[in-house]
C-alpha cells in the first residue's frame, strides 16, 4: 500500500488540484522527494536555494511532526499519511 | 479581490493596536467564489516570536493546525493571514517574502503611536519574486 501525502490548499496549484498525492517510499525524505519529482513546480515552495526544506515548512507523520522522529530519515509504514504544514513569519 | 466585513476590518486593527508595540498574528477564514474570496472569520493567534516580537512574528505549526480545523468545522478554507508592522508601512519585507506561499493572502496593517493606519491585502507570485497587492474591498 502507497504512502498518502496530504497536499495543504495552497500547494494544490502544482498537484494538478489534487489534494492528495500517493507515493511509494522508505522514508520520509523519499516520499517528500518522489512527490517533487513527480510536481516539480513543488519543488521551490518546499526547499530552499541549498535545497534544504525552508525553514517554515514541517512535515508530520501521521501527527507526529517528525522533527521530534528521526527527521527525514523517518521510516513510513504501508498506509501512513504525510502532512505538509507551515509555519507562518515574519515581519517589518 | 478580497472581499472584507467592516467588523473583521475593525478587529484586525483593534488586535493591531492590542499587542503594539509589538506585532500581532492570525488566520483568515474565507471562500474564493468566483473573482474575489470572501473573509468569513477570524482566527487571533499568539506572536510565537518570543525574542523580537516587535519587528517578528511567528505562528507555529500547531497553531496553524488549529487554524485549520477550525475552518473545515466551519465549512471555509483557511485562506490566509494577518500581521501588524508597528511604525512600519503596511506592505511586506524581504522577510516576510522569503516565509510566504502563493495563494495566501496576506493582510498587513500598519500601526502608528499606537493607531491603525493603511491596511493592505498581498499575494506571493508563483515565482516568490514579489508581491501583488490584493485589492480589498470593504462591505457591511
Amino acid at each position: 500500500m502507497p504512502i498518502k501525502i496530504l497536499i495543504p490548499t495552497p500547494l494544490r496549484a502544482y498537484t494538478n488540484k489534487l489534494d492528495t498525492v500517493e507515493v511509494q517510499a522508505a522514508t520520509v525524505g523519499d516520499a517528500i522527494s518522489a512527490l517533487t519529482t513527480q510536481f516539480s513546480d513543488l519543488r521551490k515552495h518546499l526547499y530552499n536555494d541549498e535545497g534544504r526544506l525552508r525553514s517554515f515548512v514541517n512535515v508530520y507523520l501521521n501527527d507526529e511532526d517528525i522533527r521530534f522522529l528521526q527527521k527525514d530519515q523517518t521510516e513510513v509504514s504501508d498506509g501512513d499519511t504525510i502532512s505538509i504544514v507551515p509555519s507562518i513569519a515574519g515581519g517589518r | 479581490m478580497l472581499r472584507l466585513n467592516e467588523k473583521f476590518a475593525a478587529a484586525i486593527r483593534a488586535h493591531g493596536v492590542e499587542t503594539y508595540p509589538h506585532e500581532c498574528c492570525g488566520a483568515i477564514l474565507g471562500r474564493d467564489a468566483g473573482v474575489a474570496r470572501e473573509v468569513l472569520g477570524l482566527v487571533p493567534l499568539a506572536n510565537r516570536r518570543d525574542d523580537s516580537p516587535r519587528n517578528r512574528f511567528e505562528i507555529t505549526s500547531d497553531d496553524v493546525r488549529v487554524a485549520e480545523n477550525k475552518a473545515r468545522d466551519l465549512g471555509c478554507d483557511l485562506v490566509g493571514w494577518y500581521h501588524s508592522h508597528p511604525e512600519a508601512p503596511a506592505r511586506p519585507s524581504d522577510f516576510d517574502r522569503e516565509h510566504a506561499w502563493p495563494w495566501y493572502s496576506y493582510i498587513i496593517v500598519s500601526i502608528e503611536k499606537a493607531e491603525p493606519r493603511a491596511m493592505n491585502s498581498w499575494r506571493l507570485v508563483d515565482d516568490r519574486s514579489r508581491y501583488d497587492a490584493e485589492p480589498i474591498e470593504i462591505i457591511g
